[in-house]
C-alpha cells in the first residue's frame, strides 16, 4: 500500500503586498521503503512542501494521505500520537536541538513523549540507538555541543528512528557535512532503510547526493513539480529545463588541466 | 610566473587556543595564478585566507613570515578583495547597494561620489545583476542570495585589486547559482589578470578551473601542485581519500536500483 499520497497541494505566501505561490498544485506518492529525492534551486518550494508535510505550516489547498489517514485534518492528541510515524532530520542540527541538552536527553525525549519503552528501559534503549548509528554508549553523557558535526547528525538520525517511524523527511541532511563524513552518513541512512523499510523524502539542492540514495527524483521549480521519474531516467534523460540546469550544475572532478570551468552554464 | 608572496613557516594560534589553527606552512603564491586552497572543517584554510588578507582577529599569535614581492602587504579593500561565504553578513543591511559598491572606489581610487556611483553601476553590469540601475537603490535583503554574492563580488572588485580571495564564496548558494558564480569569478579574474585564491571544501569545484591546488588538513599543508597533477596522481593518502569521497552523477549509487 502506498505510504504517502500528496494531492494538489498548494501554499501561497504574501509579502509586501506581493503574492508568491510557494507550492502550486503538487502531487506526489511515496511507497514503503522508498526514497524520493526532491530537488530544486533555492526558492523552488521544496522546503515549504516538507514543512507542510511535517504539519509545521498549514496548506492552502490539497490533501495528504499518510498511512491511510487524512493527515492534514488530524489535530491535537491524535496528531501528536501519529507524529511518531513521521520524523525529520534538518541541515542545522545544532539549531534543532536545545544547546544545553546532553545526548542522552535528546534521545530520551522522543522515547518518553511517545512512550516507546518504559522509563527503566530507556537508558538501555538510548545505548542501543547510539550503537545503531555507530556511536559509543559513553556519548550519552556528553553535551550536544561537544560532539562533532558528523556525530551530531548521527544523533539526529538516532532521534528520528527512536519512535520507529515509517517516513523520515531529510531536509538537506548532509549538506553541511565534510565530504568524508557525508558518505558515511548516507551509507547509514541506506542501511537503516534496508533494515527497517523506512521511506525517505530527501530534500536537497544537491543532485549528486540524491543520485546516491534516491529511487525516484522529483524536480521542483518556482513551486511547481516539473518532472518526476526513476532516478536514472531523470538524470540520463531529463525532460525539463529545471532538471537539465540542476544536472549541469553538479561539479565534476576534472583530473586533466582545462581551459575553464567544467560547468555547463 | 613571478612570485607574489612567499609564505615561510607560517603558524597562527587564535587567542585562548593551545593548538595552532595553521601549523608551519610553506607556500608560494604566484602572480596571476588561480590557487585553490582545499580542506575540510578545521583544516586551517580560512585561517590562511585571513592571514594573507591581514584580517586575523586581534590576539591571534602569528609566527613565521609572509614576504610580499611589492615589499609590503596588500591593503585590504584596495590591493586585495575578499568575498566571504555569507553575503548577508558581509554586506551592510542599512546601506543601499550602490553606496556599498561605490564606497571602496571613492576611498581608494580617489573618485568623487558621483564618479564612484557611475563606477559602481558599471561594476554591477559586469557581474551581470539584472536591472543594475534598480539594484543600485536596493537594500541587501531585497536581493536573492546569488544576487547578493554578485554584489559582494562587485564591491570586492570595484577598486581593481590585484588579488581576490574567495572564502567558500559559493558554499551557501544552491548548485545552479554556485555554477554561475564560479564561472563569473573565473571570467572576471581571467580578464583582469588577477591572482585568485579560492578557498573551498569542494575538490571537484576547484578542479574545474584552478591552476594549482593546495590540500590542507588539521592546520597543515598536505600536498600542493598543479591541479591536473594532484588530481590524477595524488601523493598523499588524505588527498586520495578526498578524491575518492567525491560524488557526482556518475558515481555508483548506494542503493540497489530497480532494473529499468
Amino acid at each position: 500500500m502506498t505510504l504517502l499520497t500528496i494531492e494538489n497541494l498548494s501554499k501561497r505566501f504574501s509579502s509586501g503586498g506581493r503574492e508568491v505561490a510557494a507550492v502550486s498544485d503538487v502531487s506526489l506518492t511515496l511507497e514503503p521503503g522508498e526514497t524520493l529525492g526532491l530537488v530544486g534551486a533555492s526558492g523552488s518550494g521544496k522546503t515549504t512542501l516538507a514543512r507542510i508535510l511535517m504539519r509545521l505550516l498549514p496548506a492552502d489547498a490539497g490533501a495528504i494521505r499518510f498511512e491511510g489517514e487524512d493527515w492534514l485534518t488530524l489535530s491535537g492528541a491524535e496528531l501528536r500520537h501519529r507524529r511518531a510515524r513521521m520524523q525529520m532530520v534538518f541541515q542545522d542540527v545544532l539549531g534543532a536541538f536545545n544547546p544545553r541538552a546532553t545526548v542522552a536527553s535528546v534521545l530520551d525525549d522522543p522515547l518518553r513523549i511517545h512512550n516507546i519503552v518504559p522509563k527503566a528501559e530507556r537508558p538501555r534503549e538510548i545505548a542501543a540507538l547510539l550503537d545503531r548509528v555507530g556511536l559509543l554508549a559513553s556519548y550519552a553523557e556528553r553535551s550536544i555541543r561537544d560532539v562533532s558535526g558528523g556525530q551530531r547528525q548521527r544523533i539526529a538520525i538516532a532521534r528520528a528512528i527512536a519512535t520507529k517511524p515509517s517516513l523520515i523527511v531529510l531536509d538537506e541532511a548532509v549538506s553541511a557535512l565534510d565530504v568524508s563524513i557525508r558518505g558515511k552518513i548516507l551509507e547509514l541512512l541506506v542501511e537503516l532503510q534496508e533494515e527497517r523499510s523506512i521511506s525517505y523524502l530527501f530534500v536537497s539542492h544537491d543532485l549528486a547526493v540524491l543520485r546516491a540514495v534516491s529511487h525516484r527524483i522529483a524536480v521542483m521549480e518556482t513551486g511547481r513539480l516539473t518532472e518526476t521519474g526513476p532516478t536514472r531516467q531523470v538524470i540520463e534523460n531529463p525532460q525539463s529545463p529545471a532538471a537539465r540546469a540542476l544536472i549541469g550544475a553538479v561539479p565534476r572532478l576534472v583530473t586533466e588541466p582545462t581551459e575553464g570551468p567544467s560547468h555547463d552554464v | 610566473m613571478s612570485t607574489l608572496c612567499e609564505i615561510r613557516n607560517l603558524s597562527v594560534t587564535y587567542r585562548g587556543q593551545t593548538m595552532p589553527a595553521l601549523n608551519q606552512i610553506d607556500l608560494d603564491i604566484a602572480a596571476g595564478e588561480r590557487l585553490a586552497i582545499i580542506g575540510e572543517s578545521g583544516s586551517g584554510k580560512s585561517t590562511l585566507a585571513r592571514a594573507v588578507a591581514g584580517l586575523l582577529p586581534l590576539g591571534a599569535k602569528v609566527a613565521g613570515e609572509m614576504r610580499w614581492s611589492s615589499g609590503h602587504p596588500p591593503l585590504p579593500g584596495r590591493d586585495l578583495g575578499f568575498v566571504f561565504q555569507d553575503p548577508s553578513s558581509s554586506l551592510n543591511p542599512v546601506l543601499d547597494i550602490g553606496e556599498q559598491v561605490a564606497e571602496g572606489a571613492r576611498r581608494h581610487l580617489g573618485l568623487s561620489w558621483r564618479e564612484a556611483y557611475a563606477h559602481a553601476l558599471k561594476m554591477l553590469e559586469r557581474v551581470r545583476i539584472p536591472e543594475p540601475d534598480k539594484a543600485m537603490k536596493a537594500f541587501p535583503h531585497q536581493l536573492s542570495g546569488g544576487q547578493r554574492q554578485r554584489v559582494a563580488i562587485a564591491a570586492a572588485l570595484a577598486t581593481r585589486p590585484g588579488i581576490l580571495i574567495a572564502d567558500e564564496a559559493t558554499s551557501a548558494l544552491d548548485m545552479a547559482v554556485q555554477a554561475e558564480i564560479v564561472s563569473l569569478l573565473d571570467e572576471l579574474v581571467r580578464e583582469a589578470g588577477m591572482t585568485l585564491i579560492f578557498i573551498t571544501h569542494d575538490i571537484a569545484l576547484a578542479s574545474g578551473f584552478a591552476d594549482r591546488v593546495a590540500i590542507f588538513k588539521d592546520g597543515r599543508l598536505v600536498e600542493i601542485g598543479p591541479t591536473g597533477h594532484v588530481l590524477s596522481s595524488p601523493r598523499e593518502t588524505y588527498t586520495r581519500m578526498l578524491i575518492a569521497s567525491h560524488r557526482d552523477l556518475t558515481t555508483t549509487p548506494l542503493i540497489r536500483e530497480a532494473a529499468s
